[in-house]
């Protein structure tokens, strides 16, 4: 600064001045509350209602949990307990926990079993959902159906042992004969996996006691663990049934292209538990008295192939959306059919179908508790049968419902949390 | 009424298809165990309990039989069936017997081609109504939303008592007792209405009890017993007589405690042919002569059966009333075992 104007200039300021705080209603906490919470009268009104509802809420809520008895052995002592004063008897969750898990009926010192194929299924199912685990891992992912198998039913471990060598042997028959064309492959892998299961099954028979467990007939499978069993077992049969389903549907042969359109169509415009009654009560007049199918097995068919119509509908859906391009480049490369599907147009359309597959996912999921309604009994059905109707626990309805809505809750959003985050990992384009 | 037919279609198709099967009692000796139908859970009458036992009063019925065919009371596979589900599983023969509280009608006996084999509980349909409504009859239910259970008696019962009174009602249709109760505690009906036996049962379960009233009227007889297949006469007389020996034993005042110090021999021949050291009753229904120990001892006589599980000692707390000896006045009335 020079003296230049020293004269004519009464003030000049020579130091910077310190930076000041906002004013308060312009920062922190007040801010963000009067920008988002009371912007306006309107919305000030509603913000208070808001709080009010959920102030309401937690203190109606609060003491239900805070003096929730655990340790009683009927709702009558509850109410014993809690001499008037408001909260939940969740007695009931601790004296039948593992009929919610297991059903009532699956022999108590075996809880092992279900539990371990559960953990094992964590990790079957690992390196299918996240790409950067090691491949080998695929192994026993592989494996494990059969594994899981052995351990829930019991039994000898030969039946499912044959099951799987009589995959692996008719699938080593199929890429040596494949040069002489598919169909003769496919018959001639179809022959052997007929003809291992047969000797299988006749020295299973012959060996009843080879590693085996007890057997536990499928009538005794019951709670969260039949939730589970039908819930992963129909969703991985659909996903491949209707990514054929769609894949024949687009088809230029007519009969193949008309098998998928009616099958489509019909199991679609059919109510699921519609289903599922036939799968009980109109089945079985279809068999002799004695050689009754195993209505697990009946119910599993009905819901994947309610399922996969479904999902072959959503995969058709991400075909469609392709361009037409894609397809024609696949041609021009010289790829065949199988090939172009395989490394070309699958992989983006299955993709774009992520969401779809997954909202058919989380909702057959939640369709499983429908198998109440035929005397199965899973989560919904022990609680809707034996635990309301036994003596001790009638009269208990939050408490047990509540414990069936966050179960559910837990799974599903896990999957469409896992959904989200695999969707951002394919995402190839930059916006 | 289609429905009825549709019914009764399959009803056919399933004996024709169960024809080759029709010695239901060598099925179960040679498979040596019983398939019972039961309820998916009804209070007091049959649910599993922690440990997944099968318990009740029909539950009972199972157990005699069992005990008495193949001498094992345990020797019972419990399929639970729904109002639904329940006479497609007897007639497609996925169950010997059917043991269900199941009212005994003419169309059910006679169209859908099932036999009845007794009656083990004598119910009527009742209602009960909040005291706070202030209804001490069902003739002043005018216009009043009741809950019922879809596919059973109850539902027709309601219909026709309502229009032969000139009186109006809403029904809301529900699935099972279960839900009917927080229904009816929510008010979401004002009259809940079902067998006086599971009225009594459900109120039983109320916090207040007290609130609540179950009106004088019983609009309807629900006779209800244990049924099997037409067709099989012989599994029907098993059946039929196994529960006539437990309604017997009381009469005859023979119980689980002193069974064993009659079976000796008495001085009262009845009791002697029943417990099978006299005569040849067992053989003349294809079991041995101690089937009907068995079956008493299994769980006890009638009496025994009904006093633990829904007798005035147990929560539920329901009175003999129809259910006693003729000799007290009630209706049970075994024919004579000779």
């Amino acid at each position: 600064m020079s003296d230049t104007h020293a004269q004519s200039v009464a003030f000049v300021r020579d130091t910077m001045l310190p930076e000041q705080a906002p004013p308060v209603s312009e920062a922190g906490v007040v801010k963000w509350m009067r920008e988002n919470l009371f912007p306006g009268p309107v919305n000030a009104l509603l913000t208070i209602l808001a709080i009010y509802f959920v102030y309401k809420i937690v203190a109606g809520a609060l003491p239900w949990f805070w003096n929730g008895v655990w340790t009683t052995s009927s709702l009558a002592e509850c109410r014993e307990v809690l001499n008037g004063a408001t909260g939940g008897c969740f007695s009931v969750l601790t004296e039948r926990w593992n009929q919610l898990l297991f059903g009532f009926k699956y022999p108590s010192e075996q809880y092992w079993r279900p539990l371990s194929a559960f953990i094992l299924l964590v990790v079957a199912v690992a390196p299918v959902l996240f790409f950067s685990l090691p491949r080998k891992m695929l192994i026993f992912t592989g494996l494990y159906p059969f594994l899981a198998y052995w351990l829930i039913w019991g039994g000898t471990i030969l039946a499912p042992l044959f099951g799987l060598i009589g995959l692996v042997v008719a699938f080593m028959v199929f890429r040596r004969v494949e040069g002489r064309g598919f169909a003769t492959a496919a018959l001639a892998g179809l022959v052997t996996a007929v003809v291992v299961w047969w000797l299988g099954g006749l020295l299973a028979a012959a060996l009843p006691g080879a590693l085996a467990l007890d057997p536990v007939p499928s009538r005794d499978m019951g709670g969260f663990m039949l939730n589970m069993i039908l819930g992963t077992v129909c969703v991985s049969l659909s996903l491949p049934i209707g990514i054929l389903l769609a894949l024949g549907r687009q088809s230029h042969m007519p009969i193949i292209k008309w098998i998928c359109v009616v099958f489509i169509e019909f199991i679609r415009g059919v109510p699921l538990i519609t289903l599922l009654f036939v799968a009980n009560v109109v089945l079985s007049y279809f068999f002799p008295p004695e050689t009754n199918l195993d209505l697990i097995i009946r119910v599993i068919i009905m819901i994947t192939a309610f399922a996969s119509a479904y999902i072959a509908e959503v995969i058709r859906g991400g075909l469609a959306a392709l361009p037409r391009g894609q397809y024609e480049a696949a041609d021009s490369l010289g790829l065949d059919y199988a090939q172009s599907m395989r490394l070309i147009i699958l992989p983006q359309a299955l993709k774009i179908s992520i969401p779809g597959i997954v909202n058919v996912a989380v909702g057959l999921f939640k369709d499983t508790t429908l198998v109440s309604v035929i005397s199965m009994f899973d989560l919904v059905g022990m609680i809707r049968g034996p635990i309301l109707a036994s003596t001790e626990w009638n009269g208990v309805y939050w408490e047990l419902w509540g414990f069936a809505v966050v179960t559910f809750f837990v799974v599903c959003y896990g999957i469409s949390q896992y959904s989200q985050w695999l969707e951002r990992q394919l995402q190839r384009d930059h916006h | 009424m289609k429905k009825s037919v549709f019914f009764g279609a399959l009803t056919v198709a399933g004996l024709t298809a169960g024809a080759a099967a029709a010695a239901t009692l060598d099925d179960v000796k040679a498979r040596g165990q019983l398939n019972c139908g039961v309820t998916t859970g009804l209070v007091g009458f049959a649910a599993p309990d922690a440990n997944g036992n099968w318990e009740g009063f029909d539950v009972g019925v199972c157990r005699a039989v069992a005990a008495a065919v193949l001498g094992d009371a345990s020797a019972v596979e419990f399929v639970p069936t729904t109002g639904k589900t329940r006479f497609t599983a007897l007639a497609s023969g996925e169950v010997d017997m059917l043991a269900r509280n199941t009212t005994w009608t003419f169309s059910r006996d006679v169209d859908l081609k099932f036999e009845f084999t007794g009656i083990n509980y004598y119910d009527g349909q009742g209602f009960m109504v909040p005291k706070a409504l202030g209804v001490s009859s069902a003739k002043e239910l005018d216009g009043a939303t009741v809950c019922i259970q879809t596919g059973t008696t109850t539902e027709l019962n309601l219909a026709d008592y309502f229009r032969s009174n000139n009186i109006s009602y809403e029904p809301v249709p529900i699935e099972t007792n279960s839900e009917a109760q927080p229904l009816y505690l929510e008010g979401a009906c004002d009259v809940y209405t079902t067998d006086a036996s599971g009225l009594a049962a459900t109120r039983a379960a109320f916090e207040n009890p007290g609130d609540h009233v179950i009106l004088p009227e019983i609009i309807s007889k629900e006779p209800l017993g244990p049924l099997v297949r037409h067709g099989d006469n012989n599994w029907g007389d098993v059946v039929r007589w196994t529960l006539n020996a437990l309604v017997a034993a009381e009469e005859l005042g023979v119980t689980s405690a002193n069974i064993d110090e009659l079976a000796n021999g008495t001085n009262n021949p009845e009791v002697n042919r029943l417990l099978g050291t006299e005569g040849t009753l067992g053989e003349m229904l294809g079991l041995d002569s101690d089937w009907a120990m068995r079956a008493i001892k299994a769980g006890g006589n009638y009496g025994e059966l009904f006093e633990k599980n829904i007798g005035e000692n147990t929560p539920i707390g329901l009175a003999r009333g129809l259910n006693a000896q003729w000799t007290d006045g009630g209706l049970l009335y075994s024919p004579p075992f000779r």
